[in-house]
């Protein structure tokens, strides 16, 4: 019976990891096809990747997008969350239900609806039109998470801070968030992934300068390449870097 | 002091409202008041008419995608709590506390990488001269490759790769939670392993499963990507039928008309699943 369930873990995890690991094997193969056999190893992809100005732009376009959305709504989430954790409001639940909302929409919907409202109000597609729209999707989740970690313990030093003569600002910036900072940054980086990956709604809200992933698709087209695969690679390994580092010094930090 | 306290508190949650009221339910509002427009030629009409809704009844490929959407929507639902849950199960009570945060993470890193990205590195493995493929026939299992890429079946397997990274994290977090006094008193009182689990384990971990399947459910019905690469073009689900919409035809009216109904299924699940979520707990 154990070894049977060793057995499934082990399954799980080759199904898991089976096209990852296509993923970056073939992104080495000395050959455009990322198919088998593998000849090789070649960084000549990498090169190609780095050598690329679309790629690059995008990856530039995607870091600006997924920064500036993501402290927008880290910022917006916690003055939320404060607000409603910290004074008494007429119909807070209300208020908390329209705030996590867009997180049971599809992207496809929130971008459809962003799509609609700029064409007919004659502005037009840019970076800005995907920021706007990946603060939607990322401002529920950057709210819920921060309103979770506001506890009453936390209340209780804010108090002993004002009692002190601090004003709100100051207890604000030197009490609450440092108190709340493992809950901000978690916040942050989910949503800076999350930022990083989307595709609907850049591809729909864009035009001429596009995010990665929209310019990972355009490649697609072309069918499979082992430059796409370079790229991909670069995607993943930084995707997972970034929640490796979370773990380690955001949610390792809590274990006793 | 009460009332400058709740004008304080208003102060700092309006930048919020206003973001989403502007940026979610205005656009919401237009969508559905766009789905009641009708387009003649390229001139778009306002007006409260059914007849996108009416079209979706009425035209088979737009009926059958919703039919297409529903079926792998719920296929990849069932098959990835099937195999979600013993692997959950495995890392919650076999593998060493100290290792158990671990094998967590990795068990769920690749779900972290892009729609795109993770679709295409499906594509390298199903394809015809992919992975498998090559494997089955190097062993001699067939002569011939298998048309996997650009079938359904490779939508799913995307799907289900995908969720079932999800389903173990949630079902997981909710195993974890399980005190093993519970199965404990089941065999003490007599109850055999199977028993234990069929009547005290699992309608306990029953949240964790229902969460994890409605953010199932909500995903991938909604997501554009994953049949649009793997699927290829011989079944349409919505978004895709959407996508064309607004891509080739320009029928915006339709597309919002298809959104609502989207929703509307979402809804549906929401409702089904209600009693097990706790998101108005967030």
């Amino acid at each position: 019976m154990r070894r049977l369930q060793w057995g499934y873990l082990l399954l799980a995890f080759a199904f898991i990891y089976l096209p990852v690991a296509s993923l970056v094997l073939f992104s080495f193969k000395d050959g455009s096809l990322p198919l088998p056999p593998f000849e090789g190893p070649t960084l000549r992809w990498y090169g190609e990747v780095l050598g690329d100005r679309r790629l690059m732009a995008a990856l530039g376009h995607s870091l600006m997008v997924a920064v500036g959305s993501s402290l927008t709504a880290c910022v917006l989430g916690f003055l939320a969350a404060y607000g409603l954790a910290r004074h008494v409001l007429p119909g807070s639940l209300w208020l908390r239900g329209l705030l996590i909302a867009p997180m049971t929409v599809s992207y496809l919907i929130v971008g459809l609806g962003l799509l609609i409202v700029f064409n007919q109000l004659g502005i037009g597609l840019s970076l800005w039109a995907a920021g706007i729209g990946h603060v939607v999707i990322n401002l529920p989740l950057c709210f819920a998470i921060i309103y979770a970690s506001m506890g009453a313990q936390q209340q209780n030093i804010e108090r002993a801070a004002r009692d002190l003569g601090a004003g709100e600002a100051r207890v604000i910036t030197l009490v609450t968030v440092p108190m709340l900072a493992p809950a901000i940054l978690a916040a942050f980086f989910l949503a800076m992934t999350l930022s990083w990956d989307e595709f609907v709604i850049a591809f729909l809200l864009t035009r001429f300068e596009v995010t990665l992933p929209v310019e990972i698709w355009s490649l697609l087209r072309s069918g499979l390449s082992s430059k796409t695969n370079a790229i991909g690679s670069i995607v993943f390994l930084g995707s997972a870097a970034i929640v490796l580092l979370l773990e380690l010094f955001i949610f390792g930090r809590r274990r006793p | 002091m009460a009332i400058s306290n709740t004008l304080r508190g208003w102060g700092f949650v309006t930048p919020a409202l206003f973001w989403t009221l502007a940026f979610f339910v205005a656009p919401f509002a237009i969508m559905v008041a766009m789905s009641l427009a009708t387009l003649e030629g390229r001139e778009l009409i306002w007006g409260l008419d059914l007849a996108n809704y009416r079209r979706l009844f009425g035209q088979s490929f737009l009926s059958g995608a919703i039919i297409v959407s529903l079926q792998i929507t719920l296929t990849v639902t069932l098959i990835s709590i099937l195999l979600a849950y013993p692997l959950a199960w495995i890392i919650a009570f076999r593998v060493p506390p100290r290792w158990q945060r671990l094998v967590l993470l990795l068990a769920i890193l690749p779900f972290w990488t892009s729609y795109v990205v993770r679709s295409y590195s499906w594509l390298l493995v199903l394809s015809r001269e992919g992975i498998v493929n090559n494997a089955l026939m190097s062993l001699g299992v067939i002569a011939e490759p298998l048309q996997m890429a650009s079938t359904r079946f490779a939508t799913v397997t995307g799907f289900v790769h995908f969720f079932v990274m999800l389903l173990t994290l949630t079902i997981f977090a909710n195993l974890v939670q399980l005190s093993p006094n519970y199965r404990r008193a089941a065999t003490d009182l007599g109850a055999s392993g199977w028993q234990a689990f069929r009547h005290v384990i699992l309608p306990l971990t029953l949240p964790g499963i229902m969460v994890g399947a409605f953010l199932t459910f909500v995903l991938c019905i909604g997501d554009y990507i994953t049949p649009q690469i793997l699927g290829g073009n011989n079944e349409l689900t919505v978004p895709q039928v959407i996508m064309v919409q607004l891509g080739r035809r320009g029928d915006f009216p339709l597309a919002a008309a298809l959104s609502i109904v989207l929703m509307g299924l979402v809804t549906l699940a929401y409702l089904a699943s209600a009693r097990w979520l706790r998101l108005d707990r967030v």
